[in-house]
């Protein structure tokens, strides 16, 4: 055997030890689309809240303007503004989101598997999917807990915890799966447990911190794997 | 030292069966199939050198079924894997050897 042949071994078995326990062929590119969806997202649920707090301001100013001291409690109630169809859509566009994100992913990686030699659907991407699925699913049930849980109609106590549960139970996924892929989705993930926990200490800035979760992260993620994984 | 080529492992001349222990090494279990897609071989091939490895004792079977689907994993035992780093550490050497001659 020559060097060269020596080394050529030495490298294939590092080599499929590599692809037998990791998924390596996730894209980054996918990271990057992921990203730019969120931030679209985002954009859009800041109109629709944005609309929806414009009306109730409107609606407060003309209640002021018919009754110049407001000594009883305002003629008007919540439901005036429809803010269980804002809910809705907003539900609606993280879902869409969500959806244009994960087939990307399974696009994009597909692809990258085909190139890579690696089997898709294989060991290591059965392991990765079952260790991100574990805290995902439980994040998701709490998430549906937080949702529909209310004292009463107007007043739902957890819709604040949504933003913050949501970032730490996906970094959290992110860091279980971390061991059956590149080592760079472990501090992606820690940097969502960190944002999803700030998030929880400034209620009402839920949507700028799923902008910067979902959206800002998975962009500086993605880049990173792309040009260093993806060609 | 001299180290030659006769202290590589015999059981790990064949390319298949070097890549299998691989596996076998970051894994701790691995299944026929997944086995046989990343190795890109037939099925006839890939359980020849399995067997091989079951008889120098350096990997265990374990049987079950998933359902009614027989599914096959394959365990590294202690000595596989002492086996499999021994055969490494040569490798690296001879390299070494090979350097600064």
């Amino acid at each position: 055997m020559e060097e060269t042949e020596l080394q050529n071994e030495l490298a294939s078995i590092r080599s499929i030890m590599e692809r037998s326990s990791k998924f390596i062929s996730l894209s980054g590119l996918s990271g990057i689309l992921a990203g730019v969806y969120a931030l679209i997202g985002a954009g859009l649920g800041y109109e629709l809240i944005h609309d929806a707090n414009s009306k109730f301001e409107d609606l407060v100013s003309r209640i002021r303007m018919a009754e110049p001291v407001v000594t009883t409690t305002p003629s008007f109630n919540r439901y005036d503004l429809d803010y269980s169809s804002l809910i809705w859509k907003l539900f609606a566009i993280a879902a869409v989101v969500l959806l244009a994100s994960v087939v990307t992913a399974i696009l994009l990686s597909s692809r990258q598997a085909k190139r890579k030699n690696q089997p898709m659907w294989g060991a290591a991407s059965k392991s990765l999917l079952f260790n991100m699925m574990v805290p995902l699913i439980t994040g998701g049930c709490l998430i549906a807990v937080l949702v529909f849980f209310k004292l009463n109609d107007f007043f739902h106590p957890y819709y604040g915890l949504v933003a913050p549960a949501s970032l730490i139970f996906y970094g959290l996924a992110l860091v279980s799966a971390s061991n059956f892929t590149f080592g760079e989705v472990k501090y992606l993930g820690i940097c969502e447990i960190f944002l999803g926990l700030y998030a929880a200490c400034l209620p009402g800035h839920g949507l700028l911190f799923w902008a910067l979760g979902f959206g800002v992260l998975h962009i500086v993620y993605g880049a990173r794997i792309y040009f260093k994984y993806d060609k | 030292m001299n180290i030659s080529f006769d202290k590589l492992d015999k059981a790990f001349e064949n390319r298949v069966r070097l890549q299998i222990m691989s596996v076998l090494a970051a894994n701790e279990r691995y299944d026929f199939n997944s086995l046989k897609d990343l190795l890109n071989i037939t099925d006839g091939n890939l359980a020849s050198h399995l067997k091989a490895l079951e008889k120098e004792e350096y990997i265990i079977v374990h049987k079950s079924f998933l359902g009614r689907k027989p599914n096959t994993n394959y365990e590294a035992t202690d000595k596989g894997k002492k086996a499999f780093k021994d055969h490494l550490d040569t490798l690296e050497q001879l390299i070494k050897q090979q350097k600064l001659a």
